[in-house]
């Protein structure tokens, strides 16, 4: 019996050890952005095409306001209420002391600079394919802004999504390489692909979650109902979306629908980023949604 | 046929007297308020539709129409809208309103709201009639100030 015992023991020993492993944050090599030299304006537009604002700074913040990046906005979802962080310049309530191989860690694997996992809530499964020189870029940008001591609100997450050492099997599950479309595509689709697949992270709204709250990428840009609240999603394939890419680019910029109707709820606030862009790169998101497969 | 014409003029006379109560509380139905809400937004779209199709390069740019439109859109974006902004025509109230309760209860922020779409469709009005590029410029504040009232205002979808 006590063989038993013990021989249980060291399973379950093992066991946890085998899910550390296999769970544990994974930061990047640091060779990996070592040597690259920030370029701040190339930075801004990296900012934009992120849509950093959009969740960081208030959400009725307008002009200047949209780069106090204090935090406070609550996203609800069926996981518990999330709270985006100050990510401000200063140093103890924002992030004015992150290397930029802290915010690579961040970006490309969801670890923050003590070595914990974030929640997805924050689109790292997106940020992941970013190219290292863009999030030097912003980093460097970043340090231009203001600081602002408002300090960061803790997660409204409750048992069992509380204990971060899970995200590393939602991460497991769901962080991924390469592109959802692929084949051959134009200089000007490709653009368009990493604005939307690597910093606009569309997919974070308009691709539907599982019940673990990874993305369904058989549906990918289909739209669904929102998580934690009421209404929908709206599908952005050419199964539905019938806009021109013209009327695609001007919504990007002026949020007006070729309707004249404008852009509500938190589609207002990704315009507000998208109208920071340049014509081109909005051309080019536009050509590349016409590229994603067609749903129904 | 002197009963028939006695119930007519009877039907006249109620008719008569409760005309003018009618028509007087028609402007305050929800469902009344809620059209007149709804063809206003269309009314502004209406003018923005030419200076959009012009600013995308859809239609030939043609200053006197862009600069007609633009001033009509300045002169609906200064319009008195308060009394289209009531409780009882929000939406869960009405069926086909969009309204947040907000658009009701913060007033003052709406007044700011519409005080920055005024301006923003003055400079357009300003512009519009330059050449396509200027055009091209201040539209973006124009739909910048619709989206401002439309995220804080209106139900997402």
């Amino acid at each position: 019996m006590r063989r038993i015992l013990i021989a249980l023991a060291l399973l379950a020993v093992l066991g946890l050890g085998l899910f550390w492993a296999a769970t544990r944050p994974r930061p990047i090599d640091p060779d990996l952005i070592a040597g690259l030299v920030p370029d701040v304006a190339h930075g801004e537009q990296v900012f934009w095409a992120a849509g950093c604002a959009g969740c960081h700074a208030d959400v009725d913040a307008k002009g200047g306001e949209k780069l106090i990046l204090r935090g406070g906005q609550r996203f609800p979802s069926p996981f518990g209420t999330f709270l985006a962080p100050n990510i401000s310049n200063d140093q103890t309530a924002g992030i004015g002391a992150w290397s930029a191989l802290d915010l690579a860690n961040a970006m490309l694997r969801g670890v923050s600079p003590e070595g914990a996992h974030y929640y997805p809530v924050f689109p790292y499964g997106t940020y992941s394919r970013a190219r290292p020189q863009d999030i030097v870029d912003l980093r460097a940008f970043l340090a231009t802004l203001p600081s602002d001591p408002t300090p960061s609100q803790p997660h409204e997450v409750g048992f069992p999504f509380n204990i971060r050492l899970g995200l590393g099997l939602w991460k497991l599950l769901y962080l991924r390489d390469g592109w959802v479309v692929s084949g051959d595509l134009t200089a000007k689709e490709d653009h368009g692909r990493y604005l939307v697949e690597a910093l606009g992270h569309c997919g974070e709204c308009h691709t539907p979650r599982d019940a673990l709250g990874g993305p369904d990428l058989t549906r990918w840009l289909a739209g669904g109902p929102v998580p934690g609240g009421t209404g929908r999603f709206p599908n952005i394939t050419p199964g539905k979306l019938d806009w021109s890419e013209a009327d695609i680019a001007e919504y990007l910029k002026s949020g007006f629908t070729p309707d004249y109707d404008s852009a509500g709820g938190h589609m207002a606030l990704v315009v507000e980023n998208t109208a920071n862009l340049s014509d081109d790169d909005r051309a080019a998101m536009a050509a590349y949604l016409k590229k994603v497969a067609p749903q129904p | 046929m002197r009963k028939p014409t006695r119930v007519l003029t009877t039907a006249l006379f109620a008719g008569l007297l409760l005309a003018g109560p009618v028509l007087a509380e028609d402007l305050n139905d929800p469902e009344e308020i809620l059209t007149a809400r709804h063809g206003y937004m269309l009314l502004m779209a209406n003018q923005l539709a030419p200076l959009g199709a012009m600013a995308k390069g859809d239609a030939p740019y043609d200053a006197a129409a862009a600069a007609k439109a633009a001033a009509s859109l300045a002169a609906l974006a200064s319009v008195d809208t308060s009394m289209l902004w009531i409780a009882g025509t929000e939406t869960g109230a009405l069926e086909d309103s969009d309204m947040l309760p907000e658009a009701v209860s913060d007033s003052a922020g709406r007044d700011t709201r519409f005080a920055e779409l005024k301006t923003a469709a003055e400079t357009l009005a300003a512009a519009a009639g330059t050449d396509q590029d200027s055009l091209k410029a201040a539209m973006g504040g124009v739909g910048a100030a619709c989206g401002a009232c439309h995220k804080a205002y209106r139900k997402a979808d």
